[in-house]
């Protein structure tokens, strides 16, 4: 228990420094404003919070991930030799790269949280219907943060060349964001005499960012823009079985990386 | 106080350690010398376990490295490169590295003797290549552990921060520490160290005091000696 309590305290020493480090730079700033930005063209634009909801969701879901994996590798390669140090510091090594990695995951959900929350706020969303569905949104935007870095980090823990690793995280984006999307579709119509309910269903399931989108685009009941694929996803994700086999699914997909970081941290040279 | 037993590591295929043995029994100041890629580095990273090995047993004070992590605390480990987040300040990087491992009030005068003062408010980012390494002798030297690793602790620093070093060095000596350095600066290594432990092709080559070392190779400079077992293995 006392050594519990102890790793616990390391731990968090480490995430208080990183994301100190982290709210001090440029980039959180910009990606900070960016959201600012983007939230309050939408609002000014739609005039709807609703339909700014679905825009802002196109935007997050492909546009998450991608941060989330490049600040991942980037962090990682730059606070190498600080890492070093930390090394040879009396702390375990599961409570330096759990701490670091919790530090980046945190700033950049809280960027996202206070960049598109506040415009949303200051034109009522707490008056506002939509109030559920922009909090879903938000909620799956820091699942894809807590994913895509989890990832990056794996990433770049097994690469030592920082070149390759960038190049295989950006590839994951690539792939995770629109290639499978693709081979999904392609396999649709090669495929369409078939039944493909099961599979379709079980393919957005595996892919975070689809399953995130279906999950937002169902609170938002638009479903029936999904046609026939539409009405087999409300069936299944419409219920509470759907919604909890989705929330373990994306648990898994943030427990899964952090094992493997954890793994593969233990058995590394430095 | 350290014990390397049977030491193997290698990366990849190339072998860098092969059944290294070192037993360091006596306070004092140890130079650790050899070409490069002839595993000084890794020596030092198994002991302080940055490095994880393929074989063998590390003991550091009784204490065998790969079950604890509390051992490094009585390490103060200089790494060769210091590059620091560089996001914090100066105070905050040694608030934090103080949090990290205790309590000392040792820094207040280093600060001064490295003349840091009108750094503290700095962002590391911003330093010059000398004040980091400063900073990164400060951050070593603020504890009073009973064994010191040192990696090329003259890196980039001006005369006057070569000799407060070497003042602070001797000063460590004094107290009965046990101190490890890699050094590629002869005439420091000579004027500094007590014993050298030389590696070479992952193994140790010679072991004992610098003069021994000199009869042995019938030099009269250590530069020379050191050249002479390079070349005796060529041979």
């Amino acid at each position: 228990m006392q050594l519990l309590y102890y790793w616990k305290v390391t731990m968090l020493k480490i995430l208080k420094y990183s994301f100190y480090d982290l709210a001090r730079s440029r980039w959180s700033y910009i990606y900070f404003s960016f959201y600012l930005i983007l939230a309050l063209v939408l609002l000014f634009l739609n005039n709807d919070l609703s339909k700014a909801v679905i825009t802002l969701m196109n935007v997050i879901v492909i546009l998450v991930p991608l941060i989330g994996t490049i600040f991942g590798v980037m962090y990682y390669y730059n606070s190498r030799e600080f890492t070093e140090l930390l090394l040879a510091q009396p702390i375990k090594r599961n409570s330096i790269f759990l701490g670091q990695y919790l530090g980046i995951a945190l700033s950049l959900s809280l960027s996202l949280l206070f960049g598109v929350g506040i415009p949303f706020v200051i034109y009522g969303l707490f008056d506002s219907a939509a109030i559920w569905d922009f909090s879903l949104l938000l909620l799956t935007g820091a699942f894809l943060t807590f994913i895509f870095v989890a990832l990056a980090f794996t990433i770049s823990l097994n690469n030592e060349n920082r070149i390759k690793g960038f190049g295989y995280a950006v590839l994951l984006w690539l792939f995770m964001a629109v290639i499978y999307d693709g081979i999904f579709l392609m396999s649709l119509v090669i495929f369409e005499e078939y039944p493909l309910d099961k599979l379709s269903l079980l393919g957005t399931m595996l892919n975070p960012i689809d399953l995130s989108r279906i999950l937002i685009l169902l609170k938002l009941d638009i479903s029936a823009l999904l046609g026939y694929t539409g009405a087999v996803f409300k069936q299944f994700f419409g219920t509470h079985l759907g919604y909890l086999a989705s929330t373990v699914v994306l648990c898994l997909w943030t427990v899964i990386p952090i094992f493997r970081i954890l793994h593969k941290a233990n058995n590394k040279d430095f | 106080m350290i014990e390397v037993v049977g030491l193997h590591k290698q990366f990849n295929k190339n072998v860098v350690l092969s059944d290294l043995h070192l037993n360091i029994t006596e306070p004092g100041i140890f130079a650790i010398l050899g070409p490069n890629g002839s595993g000084k580095t890794t020596l030092i990273k198994s002991i302080l376990r940055m490095v994880i090995p393929d074989k063998g047993d590390i003991r550091v004070l009784g204490k065998d490295v790969k079950k604890t992590s509390d051992y490094r605390k009585q390490i103060d480990y200089l790494p060769q490169i210091a590059n620091f987040p560089s996001n914090l300040k100066v105070r905050e990087l040694i608030r934090m590295i103080k949090d990290l491992r205790g309590k000392t009030e040792k820094e207040a005068r280093l600060i001064e003797q490295f003349a840091l003062q009108p750094y503290l408010d700095i962002k590391l980012g911003n330093l010059s290549g000398g004040t980091k390494q400063k900073v990164n002798i400060l951050l070593t030297f603020m504890f009073d552990s009973p064994i010191m690793i040192l990696d090329e602790p003259t890196a980039g620093l001006d005369p006057l921060a070569m000799i407060q070093l070497k003042e602070l060095i001797l000063e460590e000596k004094q107290k009965g520490k046990t101190i490890l350095i890699t050094s590629h600066i002869m005439s420091f290594v000579e004027e500094m160290t007590d014993e050298i432990v030389f590696l070479l092709e992952g193994n140790i080559r010679f072991k004992g005091d610098i003069q021994t070392l000199k009869t042995d190779t019938k030099q009269s400079d250590l530069e020379h000696a050191i050249a002479i077992l390079l070349e005796s293995n060529h041979a």
